[in-house]
């Protein structure tokens, strides 16, 4: 109920965000889009804590500002890569990392978080073991401290 | 010195940084030697090349509802860029691609030395 209830006013106040028009027609219009759309997700049975992670919202304040500081590092890094001239400039690599978030969500989060991260990319996850192909030992290496797992399981609400 | 100058000034540093990346990201993406590299500069063009755009674009909105979908379409980005890649990625390995990847690296791959053909 919690979760429908706040799939709703996210819903209605992207609505109302979306169209800024405030007639009363109009805003029936939002009303009635909202209640049908919320009627269709709750009957396929989507809005839970995966489709609609509402226990992460706090714990995402601090983490997704860490990842777009991490982002800006990384993209400096991989830009520099691109501009270094000669051929020792990027060193291509595969590695395996483990994970160490419980639930699926949270190993989603952590491989999505790898991939946004340029110089570093998810392509496999296999028995709760991410496949990563780095751009450059220095991507590598610094995926492999395990910080980012760390934060990840944090967001979930473990570590 | 009027704070509308300093925000101007800020906000056309940042849609400068997002042009310069989006540059880099092609010319990597025309650089990198295989698939799998190419990725990682188009993931500069996704985040820090989008990324900052979007927030110069945002100092020049203001407090607006422009500024409010331009918030909408970084999220979207965001949660999507990361799925298409992985899913680029694990199509390109189903499909029997195999990384270059450096001589260094361990005996995966096809061994090829990725780094002398750039």
């Amino acid at each position: 109920m919690l979760h429908l209830i706040s799939l709703s006013t996210t819903l209605f106040g992207t609505w109302l965000l979306m169209s800024g028009h405030y007639e009363p027609l109009i805003l029936g219009f939002g009303v009635g889009s909202t209640l049908f759309t919320v009627i269709v997700v709750h009957r396929m049975d989507v809005v839970d804590h995966e489709g609609h992670p509402l226990h992460l919202s706090l714990r995402s304040l601090i983490y997704f500002p860490w990842l777009a500081w991490e982002i800006v590092k990384a993209n400096i890094d991989v830009a520099r890569a691109v501009l270094t001239p000669g051929s020792n400039a990027i060193q291509p690599n595969i590695m395996k990392v483990p994970t160490s978030q419980k639930s699926e969500l949270g190993q989603v989060i952590y491989a999505n978080s790898i991939t946004l991260t340029p110089g570093t990319v998810t392509i496999d996850l296999v028995d709760g073991e991410l496949e990563i192909h780095a751009l450059t030992f220095a991507a590598r290496d610094g995926l492999a401290t395990g910080e980012m797992d760390r934060r990840a399981s944090w967001l979930e609400g473990v570590g | 010195m009027d704070i509308s100058v300093v925000i101007d000034i800020a906000s056309w540093a940042l849609i400068i940084a997002g042009s310069v990346f989006l540059v880099i990201g092609g010319i990597g993406a025309l650089r990198f030697p295989d698939f799998f590299t190419r990725q990682h500069a188009a993931g500069i063009t996704d985040t820090g090349g989008a990324g900052f755009l979007i927030a110069g674009l945002l100092l020049q909105g203001g407090l607006s509802l422009v500024s409010v979908k331009l918030i909408f379409i970084l999220l979207f980005f965001f949660f999507t860029s990361p799925t298409a890649t992985h899913a680029l990625a694990q199509a390109a390995l189903s499909s029997g691609l195999k990384p270059k990847l450096h001589k260094t690296s361990g005996d995966q791959g096809d061994g090829e030395d990725a780094s002398s053909k750039i």
